[in-house]
C-alpha cells in the first residue's frame, strides 16, 4: 500500500482545495453554494486519499454527498417561501 | 444598508489578513511537511495488531485506545439531535395535504430508487461490519446506512418515507446505540477492570470478530449514527414539505 | 513546497472566517463555518503525514512497514460525522428564526429585539 513520492499529486490536490474553498466562501447565493460545497467535499476526499487517510476520506465522502446537501437544501426550501 | 455591508467587508480584510499573518508565522515554526516523528502514533502502529488483533489501527484508536473521547463525541451527536428535534417541533402533528399527496411520478426513478436503497444499506452495513479490518467503521457505516434509507424519500415520495422514519421507530435505535457504549464500559467497571476495558478477549485478526468488545461498540455506534441522521432528515423534511404558511 | 499544506490550511481558515464576517444570509454563514472547520482537518492530516509511508491499515501488509500517524486520523473522522449534526442545529435555528421574523439576514435579525 506504499506509493512512492506522490508529492506532485498532493500539491495539485491542496491547491485545488484552496481554490474551491475560496469559491464556496465567496458565493453569496446559498443554492449555488451548496453545489460548490459538494464539489469542495469531493476535492477534499481526494486530498485525504493522497495524504494516506482512507478512513477520513470515506467519512468525508458519505457526509458531503448526502448529509450536507439534504439538510441545507431542506433549510433553503423552507426559508425561501415567505421571503418573496 | 448597502454601505454598511461594504464597510464591514473593507474592515474585515485587514483583520482577517492579520489573522492569516499570525497563522503563517505560527506554521513556519513547525517541522517541515512529511517529517512527523511523533512517538505515540508509531508505537500504536507497531502494537495495535499484536495487542488488539485489529488490522485497522485508526478504528482501534477510536474505539479502544481513545474510547472515552469517542463516547463524548457520540453524546455531542445525541445532544445536537435532541436540540434539533426540540427546535423543529411544531404544534400541528397532522399530515398536511402536501405531505399526503407527495408522490414521484416517474416509474424509472421509482424502480431505480428501490434498487439503490438495497445497495446503499448493504454498503453501509459492510462498511460498519468490516471497520476493524479495512477502512471503515461505525461512523462511516452509520451515515451510509442513513443515506441509503433516505433514498426512499427521494425516489418514492413523502408518505412512504414518513411511515418508515417515524420518531417512535428511530428513538429506540438511537437510545440503544448510545446506551451500548456506556453499558459495555460499565460492565467492565462492575467486574473490577477499568472503564471500557475489553472483557471478551481479543478475537481473531482479519475476521469480523476481532478486537473483543470493540466490535460491540462499533455496532452500537453504527446504529446510533444511522438513527440520529435519519431523525435529523425526518425533522428537516417534515418542515420542508409541511407548511405553517 | 515544505509548507504548502500548512499554508493552504491557513488560507482556507481565513477565507472561511472572512466569508462568515461578510455574510448576509444565515445559511451562507453555516456553510462558511463548515469551510473553516474543514481547514482544521487538512491541517491535522498534514501534521501527521510522513514521506514514503502508507496508510495505517495492516491487512495484507507486513507489520513494521512505515505508516502515517493514525492518531490525528481518528480525531478527524469522528469530527466530520459529528459536525453534520451541529451544522444541522445551526440551520434549524435559522429556519425557526425565519419563521418568527420572516428574514434570514443576520443584520435584520439583530435589530428585531423585543
Amino acid at each position: 500500500m506504499i506509493i512512492a513520492t506522490i508529492a506532485p499529486l498532493q500539491a495539485v490536490a491542496l491547491i485545488l482545495c484552496a481554490l474551491a474553498a475560496t469559491a464556496v466562501a465567496l458565493c453569496l447565493n446559498p443554492l449555488r453554494q451548496i453545489v460548490l460545497s459538494g464539489i469542495y467535499g469531493l476535492i477534499l476526499t481526494i486530498t485525504f486519499v493522497t495524504l494516506q487517510a482512507p478512513d477520513v476520506a470515506l467519512s468525508m465522502l458519505v457526509v458531503t454527498t448526502v448529509a450536507y446537501p439534504l439538510v441545507v437544501l431542506a433549510a433553503i426550501g423552507r426559508t425561501r417561501r415567505k421571503q418573496k | 444598508m448597502r454601505d454598511r455591508h461594504n464597510v464591514r467587508g473593507l474592515l474585515a480584510l485587514p483583520a482577517v489578513g492579520g489573522l492569516g499573518a499570525l497563522l503563517a508565522w505560527g506554521f513556519s515554526g513547525m517541522p517541515p511537511f512529511g517529517s512527523f516523528h511523533g512517538f505515540y502514533g508509531q508505537l500504536l502502529n507497531a502494537i495495535a495488531l499484536p495487542q488488539r488483533h485489529t488490522t485497522n489501527v485508526v478504528t482501534a484508536i477510536v474505539f479502544d485506545y481513545r474510547g472515552f473521547d469517542t463516547m463524548g463525541e457520540e453524546f455531542i451527536l445525541f445532544a445536537a439531535v435532541v436540540g434539533v428535534v426540540i427546535l423543529m417541533r411544531g404544534d400541528n402533528e397532522q399530515p398536511t395535504m402536501l405531505q399526503r399527496t407527495d408522490r414521484v411520478h416517474s416509474d424509472a426513478i421509482r424502480f431505480f430508487g428501490v434498487t439503490m436503497i438495497g445497495v446503499g444499506v448493504l454498503v453501509g452495513l459492510w462498511l460498519a461490519a468490516f471497520g476493524l479490518v479495512t477502512p471503515g467503521g461505525g461512523f462511516q457505516g452509520g451515515v451510509a446506512i442513513a443515506s441509503g434509507i433516505v433514498v426512499l424519500f427521494l425516489s418514492i415520495g413523502y408518505p412512504a418515507w414518513s411511515k418508515l422514519a417515524r420518531e417512535e421507530a428511530l428513538d429506540p435505535f438511537e437510545g440503544i446505540g448510545a446506551g451500548t457504549y456506556v453499558a459495555v464500559g460499565l460492565a467492565a467497571l462492575i467486574s473490577g477492570a477499568p472503564f471500557l476495558h475489553n472483557l471478551l478477549g481479543p478475537g481473531t485478526p482479519g475476521t469480523l470478530w476481532s478486537g473483543g468488545s470493540m466490535a460491540i461498540i462499533n455496532w452500537g455506534v453504527a446504529m446510533e449514527v444511522a438513527a440520529a441522521n435519519l431523525l435529523l432528515y425526518s425533522e428537516f423534511l417534515q418542515r420542508y414539505l409541511g407548511p405553517k404558511e | 513546497m515544505n509548507y504548502l499544506a500548512f499554508g493552504v490550511a491557513a488560507w482556507i481558515f481565513c477565507v472561511g472566517v472572512y466569508g462568515a464576517i461578510v455574510s448576509r444570509n444565515l445559511i451562507h454563514l453555516a456553510l462558511c463555518l463548515t469551510v473553516t472547520q474543514s481547514s482544521t482537518y487538512v491541517l491535522l492530516l498534514a501534521i501527521g503525514y510522513k514521506h514514503h509511508a502508507g496508510a495505517p491499515i495492516f491487512k495484507g501488509v507486513k507489520l513494521g512497514t512505515p505508516a502515517v500517524d493514525p492518531v490525528v486520523q481518528s480525531l478527524t473522522l469522528t469530527d466530520i460525522v459529528v459536525s453534520v449534526t451541529v451544522v444541522a442545529l445551526v440551520l434549524a435555528l435559522a429556519v425557526v428564526a425565519h419563521e418568527h421574523s420572516g428574514t434570514v439576514d443576520p443584520d435584520e435579525l439583530a435589530s428585531m429585539e423585543g
